[in-house]
């Protein structure tokens, strides 16, 4: 039983991580309507500019703040050569040029910090935590915990900004349609990179508790690749969504490779993932938490 | 005249909101007939109930010797309902030509090995159509744009077309949502023209959604008017014209 | 004044349905043609047969099996490499255990085993739409892989799961040249080009075209849905399948399931975005594109490393390659989203009105 708990709380935990990244997603589509395929590779690009600089000997919050201003760059950057010219381009144009963006993200990731892989030390420890294993004989990781923690703070944050700001409004209107929000005023250039930076910042913070966990390295961008099924599962909208939908997967994802995949060869965590949100999709195609589409004909 | 189409106490609503309630009315064959009445009263709706696009909650609909319980679209396509759109729904990525050939989609009988080895019989038939469709096209005098993308037609053009992809599927049944909608004087008299001469030439019964009371008026032969989801009066143009109930709802005096 | 029409007329509407319903265009092609099936071969460079023109010509028909479903269809589809893959090994299967069996059998039961995963995998298509079609054509691409990992039967229980190309057998003759793989190739692409065009200029093409844009309309004048995406889904995954086994047989000579991987399927959908979606043209354009790119890149690197006298690594190079790809994916899609094909046909434009401005 204890064996049980243990691999709920690992897989629900490595969900969290999930979510952190699925975060950053759901914050561009929200606010712009664009599905920002490049987020995988933004956190990997976040990761990995922070570690080369703490490894060159710069003061861990030094490097953090230098990163965050990096990332807020980038966002803006992306802002200006790449959505402005998009404006209102059909979705699936939108989704390519992310596609796009993603293999530049990653080149030039790797072309200026290099290859190979790194650690990366928050001085949190990945142990688990003495009084549970002790009296209850289960063991989880202070460490997730502590991720956890952050990103349950970060929900809550992104939550308030977008419900009860007038940023957050304004977010919202462009979201839903980019000529209609220009037309009453809103500044469609400054929000877009505030959006993107923000989402830098998300994907910094996910890059980070990631790189502590696996290691920053190239791997990391199909580690977000498994963000979609979360989406799929909490809805592209949803905030909430975005930490149940992790839960969802991190916790069935790891309870079907223990238990299920021994019987089929191993390995299942590759596909379990994606296979989970096909079957939610063909019974609630706009997740647990998302909007539904109607076509007005 | 014998009734081709039969409406009988359709209701249709969308959570709280009732689109129709309790509507009954029918069509001759070879009639024009009007649905008039102010935004908001379920014309479109009822449109949308008659070729499948939406599924009302209670009521049968009889077209010809079948009576249905609610129609599909795709089945009302196969008995001979076409319609057209009141935002036009035209492919905006393939030819005018494509568009309105893809409206014989229903008669082509050859599959799609036969289409890919281009044989004998596949061959003659995308020919035959090709003939057809023409015919068409020289009825509603759009020759000059057959080869344009839709997308880039003007306004007026585009419902031209798409009235062309309904007749190509030779309707026994043609609906047509506010086909004036944005034209101006001569485009009307344009759009008048061509659909008295489908109901002439091709015996076609129309039913159509109009606003322009002129138009209405001059071509149709019976008019239903709905107001909040009911029908509140059925008759012939003059009759219905000098309904006080349908003065009242269009002048918007104030409901119980 | 080349390119005038001006005194070629149609009197029939065979003759206005034509492929290239322009003289210049119908000479123009059969010289390629000429070109491409009796001059290449003879006098055609070892190297640039095998390892250029070859692998164009296969990634050129995976392109127009994805340009099919995406591009014509409108089904976004990020699973082309696990249709290939699909391809590949029951090719290697059906020649491997059914006796007698010519290899363009094989390669036909690999893609028509590829059209079954296809029709699976499209189900989904029924219900969703766009991104999360998307993502369950990864759940597809990312199952097929790890199934044909561990279904030993597969790569006939081999360790490392390789597969090694048997002889290649044509009408008795054995295609053991490069000069021979390219012919084969060759022929073989041309004639699955030309239904490919045949069919998307037949109903089934506006069907296609009808769902991709506006499939509520496409419904209601009586194109039934089910039966047309899932066609889309079957013939698009036939020609990758094809183009799997082409790959594995006529290309590589050996292949493991790792040569299948997402990567490849972004490769294909890259192809089709700069060569341009919808057009079968567009899918040979964007091949050559993306097969010529890195070689002119590493010719440049060469250079430049000549020139400077700096060492450039491989990292380097790769590294340089991938942004200039995800460059000119977001170019393409500000200036010219219907790409490379656009282009041509406007440069035809220009052709025709030449040496007149307007």
């Amino acid at each position: 039983m204890s064996f049980f708990i243990e691999v709920l709380a690992g897989g629900l935990l490595a969900g969290v991580m999930y979510s952190l990244v699925a975060l950053g997603f759901v914050l561009i589509y929200k606010a712009s309507g664009v599905f920002n395929f490049a987020q995988g590779s933004m956190v990997f690009f976040a990761a990995l500019t922070l570690v080369s600089l703490t490894e060159r000997g710069w003061n861990f919050w030094l490097a953090l703040a230098v990163t965050l201003v990096v990332m807020v760059v980038v966002g803006m950057l992306i802002e200006r050569l790449m959505l402005r010219p998009l404006v209102n381009q059909p979705p699936i144009t939108l989704l390519m040029a992310t596609i796009g963006l993603t293999f530049v993200l990653e080149g030039v990731s790797q072309l200026v910090w290099g290859s190979q892989p790194h650690g990366l030390e928050l001085g949190i420890e990945d142990v688990p935590i003495q009084w549970l294993s002790d009296r209850w004989n289960v063991n989880i990781s202070q460490f997730d915990l502590f991720a956890a923690g952050v990103a349950g703070v970060l929900v809550a944050v992104l939550a308030l900004l977008f419900q009860k700001t007038r940023i957050g409004r304004a977010l919202r209107a462009v979201a839903d349609d980019h000529q209609a929000a220009l037309a009453v005023g809103i500044p469609l250039q400054h929000i877009w990179a505030l959006v993107w930076a923000v989402a830098g910042f998300v994907a910094l913070v996910a890059g980070v508790m990631w790189g502590v966990r696996n290691g920053v390295q190239y791997a990391l961008t199909f580690t977000a690749l498994k963000a979609l099924p979360v989406l799929i599962l909490g809805g592209f909208e949803s905030i909430l969504g975005a930490i149940v939908g992790g839960l969802i997967i991190g916790g069935t994802e790891k309870l079907a490779e223990v238990y299920l995949g021994p019987y089929v060869g191993g390995g299942i965590e590759s596909w379990f993932a994606y296979v989970v949100a096909l079957a939610f999709l063909l019974v609630r195609p706009e997740g647990l938490f998302g909007e539904k589409h109607i076509d007005r004909v | 005249m014998s009734v081709v189409l039969s409406v009988e106490s359709v209701s249709l609503a969308f959570g709280g909101v009732k689109a129709l309630q309790d509507v009954s009315f029918d069509v001759d064959e070879h009639e024009i007939r009007a649905i008039i009445g102010p935004n908001g009263a379920g014309k479109s709706s009822m449109l949308n109930v008659l070729n499948g696009v939406y599924h009302p909650q209670k009521g049968k609909i009889r077209f010809g010797e079948k009576t249905f319980a609610d129609m599909d679209s795709h089945r009302a396509a196969e008995l001979g309902i076409a319609r057209t759109f009141q935002n036009i729904a035209l492919f905006k990525g393939m030819t005018v030509l494509d568009n309105i050939m893809a409206g014989r989609n229903l008669k082509m009988r050859c599959n799609f090995l036969q289409q890919a080895l281009w044989l004998g019989a596949a061959r003659r038939e995308e020919l035959a159509h090709r003939h057809a469709v023409e015919e068409i096209i020289d009825f509603l005098e759009i020759q000059h744009v057959r080869r344009t993308p839709v997308g880039r037609l003007p306004y007026g053009l585009q419902k031209r077309v798409e009235l062309a992809r309904a007749l190509a599927a030779e309707p026994r049944l043609l609906l047509l949502d506010e086909p004036m909608a944005g034209m101006n004087l001569e485009e009307k008299q344009d759009m008048c023209r061509f659909i008295l001469d489908v109901n002439d030439h091709y015996g076609t019964t129309i039913v159509l959604i109009e606003h322009d009371m002129g138009v209405v008026m001059d071509i149709s032969q019976r008019v239903v008017v709905l107001d909040y989801g009911r029908k509140i009066a059925d008759g012939s143009p003059e009759e219905v014209r000098s309904n006080p109930k349908v003065i009242d709802a269009y002048l918007g005096v104030a409901h119980a | 004044m080349l390119y005038r029409e001006a005194g070629q007329f149609k009197s029939t509407y065979a003759a206005d349905q034509q492929i290239f319903p322009l003289r210049q265009d119908r000479v123009g092609m059969a010289l390629l043609l000429v070109v491409a099936f009796l001059l290449v071969p003879a006098f055609g460079d070892q190297y640039w047969l095998e390892a250029i023109l070859t692998p164009f010509l296969i990634l050129s028909l995976a392109a127009l099996g994805l340009n099919i479903l995406t591009g014509y269809a409108g089904q976004l589809s990020l699973g082309t490499a696990a249709f290939m893959a699909v391809g590949a090994f029951m090719a290697y299967n059906a020649e491997l255990r059914i006796p007698y069996m010519p290899s363009i059998g094989s390669f036909a039961i690999g893609g028509l085993c590829a059209a079954a995963v296809g029709l699976v995998f499209g189900l989904p298509s029924l219900r969703i739409k766009g991104l999360y079609l998307a993502v369950a054509t990864l759940a597809c691409q990312f199952f097929v892989l790890w199934a044909i990992n561990r279904i030993g039967w597969l790569s006939n229980y081999s360790t490392s799961g390789v597969i090694n190309a048997q002889r290649v057998e044509v009408l008795g003759y054995t295609v053991g040249t490069p000069a021979g793989r390219y012919l084969l190739t060759l022929s073989i692409v041309a004639l699955m080009a030309l239904a490919a065009k045949n069919l998307m200029r037949s109903e089934t093409g506006r069907a296609f075209m009808a769902v991709r844009d506006m499939d509520v309309a496409a419904s209601v004048i009586g194109i039934p849905m089910m039966k047309t995406k899932l066609l889309a889904f079957a013939v698009s995954s036939f020609y990758c399948g094809v183009a799997g086994a082409l790959y594995v047989y006529c290309y590589l000579g050996n292949v493991e399931p790792e040569a299948f991987t997402l990567d490849l399927s972004f490769r294909v959908l890259f192809m089709i975005i700069i060569g341009g979606v919808g057009s079968i043209l567009g899918s040979f354009l964007g091949a050559a594109f993306i097969t010529l790119f890195p070689i002119f890149l590493n010719l440049g690197s060469k250079a430049l490393e000549n020139a400077l006298g700096v060492e450039m690594s491989h990292a380097v190079v790769s590294n340089t390659e991938a942004i200039i790809f995800g460059g000119l994916i977001i170019f393409f899609l500000i200036v010219e989203p219907n790409g490379l094909a656009r282009l041509w046909q406007i440069l035809k434009e220009k052709l025709r009105l030449w040496p007149f401005p307007h």
